[in-house]
């Protein structure tokens, strides 16, 4: 730091000033420092000393970063800000500069200019423009003559949908409620009957009455809901589905905390947090600015890889369950697609497959990538339209509880499963 | 008995820590007195094996005070983690103030639930300091118990009191010293992060490796040690399911040593490469071909490394 002609007591006032202002500046970038945290700050240099540089910096990071990946946020602003003390007076300069610090969310990728369109077409603002587009709905009255409109509707295939149907399914899916699957934890809680005995009640009761006898109080097992990843697949092969299925997507990720969402293409995206949002419509959005990779090649290998390398460990753990939504077309070889394959089941309590090119009825596995995923998966299931999302429900819901014989993954052959399209 | 005093500065801790042979960065030596001075516990998080439950160790030893240990898994409860009464016990008691016909509910109550027949678990054992130095509290592996216990140890941290119904709140005399852990199988709740002092322990650089082995494991000749330190460097920059620790490299040093290595050769590295990697397909990306490469350009390395400082030695 410069040596200034000022007395010690204004030093002391100007740096923790600085502070202040640093800790604004990450503020802004996008970490969460409340002001108890600037206090600590400043008593934490009080503790340390400044008189060396590196001192100064660990003390700021220890008190200042709570997980690991702001680091690298707090490094390139710590970096610059703390250059030169002359620049804190021109906090307008430092506004700018840091403007390349922020979170992926600046960072703006060419959209294909179809999903931008559709993602529009989504506001409630433009309802005439898509009206005015589309073809019009004499079709569906076709094919409503034995079944009522919504029943249609449940068995239409999203890829052949109007966009007035769209809308609809997009409401239809937006009510539905999912089962999250549960399973057994290792908590307690009382109950009249059961099979485990609760001492501390029983003790409890014993001294309340102190009649002499003693009445047996018992305690059963929790239900906990268990820890749902859902890898969606979002190439050009399965782009007419991609809309439908974020829809759904964000509905599962509404209906429960621990539910964990990453699209792929040709790289991996973890969009958990975009969807927080309870509007889909922002949700979906923040989606769209986060991710790069749509309508564009597969490499279902290589993102497999990926996430078993990055996250498979952070999240699969504590029993989790992985839906898989893809049409298993990769551009990429097959074997590393099996092994891939193969870790990821056995990082997770079930695998559940999704493929909307089970909606043929005849559907055999030919396509090298498909046989060599299937016999890592536990449950092959079709998404192509209504009834297979509703479906889903209660395969979730089953989905959690224990095979009945541990360690033997049977897979189903495709067509077996899911009922006549 | 006489204690070690608190450390007055950072260079204080990272002497107290190289004392019990653990060499910790300047980072988290810095860490570690922040913590220490303003009373808030240390959060670790890191990849396994990289040394994070052995800074509470090195620093219980290091200040003389014991260490309390709790060591995490899922269904964790407060039977297990703070208290429990010793129910057989109780039960014998009413039996007998029954039999001798002293059954009055209070005074029944009274003899029962005292300190007696209470079984103290470690986080009620952290907040007794008796003797007047209050231990190092090391909860380990946070991440395997769930969220209801994340929740009830924010409580405990934020006042070191547990209340207990029958008996009232006990409150730490003198607060302990926190280390939690966490493998980050699970994110911890900010909340709980929030109220610590987080540091991620990352893998050390070389210098560092090479000066932990030589006092973890000095059996091991010089030259070993570097080309071991060297090869798990390489290691770790390939894309491997799991990358070696920091116990590891040790355990591999030590293993060499006792085989009566004093360089590594491509045979003894694949009799021992169990000890490095502990998943078979990390195991089989390290064929023949590829160790017997790897082992010829560490042993390059070391050589011109063990050239060069004999060179600026000679200066």
């Amino acid at each position: 730091m410069a040596m200034s002609t000022t007395a010690p007591g204004d030093n002391a006032a100007k740096l923790a000033e600085n502070v202040v202002h640093f800790a604004r500046v990450l503020r802004r970038a996008g970490m969460p420092i409340g002001p108890a945290k600037v206090l600590d700050a400043l008593q934490a240099l009080q503790v340390v000393g400044v008189e060396r540089r590196d001192d100064f910096y660990f003390a700021l990071s220890t008190v200042l970063v709570d997980r690991h990946d702001q680091q690298v946020i707090f490094d390139q602003a710590f970096e610059l800000f703390w250059r030169d003390p002359s620049r804190v007076q021109q906090s307008q300069q430092l506004r700018d500069l840091l403007g390349g610090v922020r979170t992926p969310l600046a960072t703006e990728s060419p959209v294909s200019p179809r999903v931008m369109q559709a993602m529009q077409a989504m506001q409630p603002t433009t309802p005439r423009k898509a009206a005015s587009e589309s073809p019009t709905p004499e079709i569906s009255f076709d094919a409503t003559l034995t079944m009522s409109r919504r029943e249609a509707l449940h068995t239409k295939d999203f890829a052949a949908m109007t966009p007035e149907e769209l809308a609809e399914t997009r409401r239809l899916i937006a009510t539905m409620r999912m089962p999250l699957p549960v399973i057994p934890s290792r908590r307690s809680r009382a109950v009249l009957q059961g099979n485990r005995v609760d001492l501390r009640g029983t003790m409890s009761r014993m001294i309340k009455a102190a009649d002499g006898f003693v009445e047996w109080r018992y305690r059963t097992r929790r239900l906990r809901p268990a820890t749902l990843v859902i890898l969606c697949d979002i190439s050009g092969s399965m782009d007419s589905y991609t809309r439908m299925l974020l829809h759904f997507i964000h509905a599962v990720s509404n209906s429960g905390s621990r539910v964990h969402t990453f699209l792929f293409g040709t790289r991996l995206s973890n969009i958990t947090r975009a969807l927080r949002d309870r509007d889909v419509d922002i949700a979906l959005a923040q989606v769209t600015r986060q991710v790069a990779d749509w309508a564009g090649g597969t490499r279902i290998g290589a993102c497999l890889r990926e996430f078993n390398r990055g996250w498979a460990r952070r999240l699969l753990g504590q029993g989790a369950v992985v839906l898989l939504i893809t049409d298993g077309l990769d551009s990429d070889d097959a074997d590393e697609l099996g092994s891939e394959m193969e870790r990821l089941s056995l990082s997770c309590r079930r695998l559940i497959w999704l493929n909307p090119l089970l909606r043929y009825a005849g559907f055999e596995a030919r396509p090298g990538g498909i046989r060599a995923m299937l016999p890592h998966v536990d449950l092959f299931l079709p998404v192509h339209n209504l009834n297979s999302l509703t479906g889903l429900g209660a395969v979730l819901n089953a989905a959690g509880h224990r095979q009945s014989s541990p360690g033997y993954r049977t897979p189903y052959p495709a067509g077996e499963l899911h009922g006549n399209v | 008995m006489p204690r070690h005093p608190v450390p007055h500065s950072v260079d204080d801790v990272a002497q107290l820590l190289a004392s019990q042979q653990y060499i910790a960065g300047r980072h988290l030596a810095t860490t570690l007195y922040l913590a220490m001075r303003m009373g808030r516990p240390l959060f670790l998080e890191g990849e396994a094996g990289v040394g994070k439950t052995e800074v509470a160790k090195a620093l219980a030893t290091g200040l003389e005070r014991r260490m309390v240990r709790l060591q995490c898994y899922e269904g964790l409860d407060i039977a297990n983690a703070v208290y429990e009464w010793n129910y057989p016990r109780q039960m014998i008691e009413i039996r007998l103030a029954e039999a001798a016909g002293q059954a009055s509910k209070d005074r029944l109550e009274a003899d029962i639930f005292t300190d007696r027949f209470l079984i103290k678990r470690p986080l009620l054992q952290a907040l007794d300091s008796a003797d007047g130095h209050p231990p190092v509290l090391l909860i380990d592996e946070l991440d395997r118990a769930d969220e209801p216990f994340e929740a009830y140890l924010l409580e405990v941290l934020a006042e070191y009191q547990v209340t207990i119904p029958e008996l009232g709140t006990i409150r730490a005399a003198q607060p302990p010293l926190v280390v939690i852990t966490s493998n980050r199988t699970r994110e911890i709740h900010d909340a709980v992060k929030r109220r610590c002092f987080y540091h991620w322990v990352d893998y050390p650089d070389k210098e560092r490796e090479l000066e932990i082995v030589r006092r973890k494991a000095p059996q091991a000749a010089d030259t070993l040690s570097r080309e071991v330190v060297a090869f798990i460097a390489r290691l770790r920059g390939m894309t491997l399911y799991k990358a070696p620790g920091v116990a590891e490299t040790i355990d591999w040093a030590a293993a060499l040593a006792a085989l009566d290595k004093t360089v590594l050769d491509p045979e003894a590295v694949q009799a021992t490469l169990g000890v490095v990697l502990k998943y078979e397909d990390d195991i089989a990306r390290l064929d023949a071909e590829t160790v017997a490469q790897l082992v010829g350009d560490v042993r390059g390395e070391v050589r011109d490394e063990v050239r060069g400082e004999a060179g600026a030695g000679w200066q």
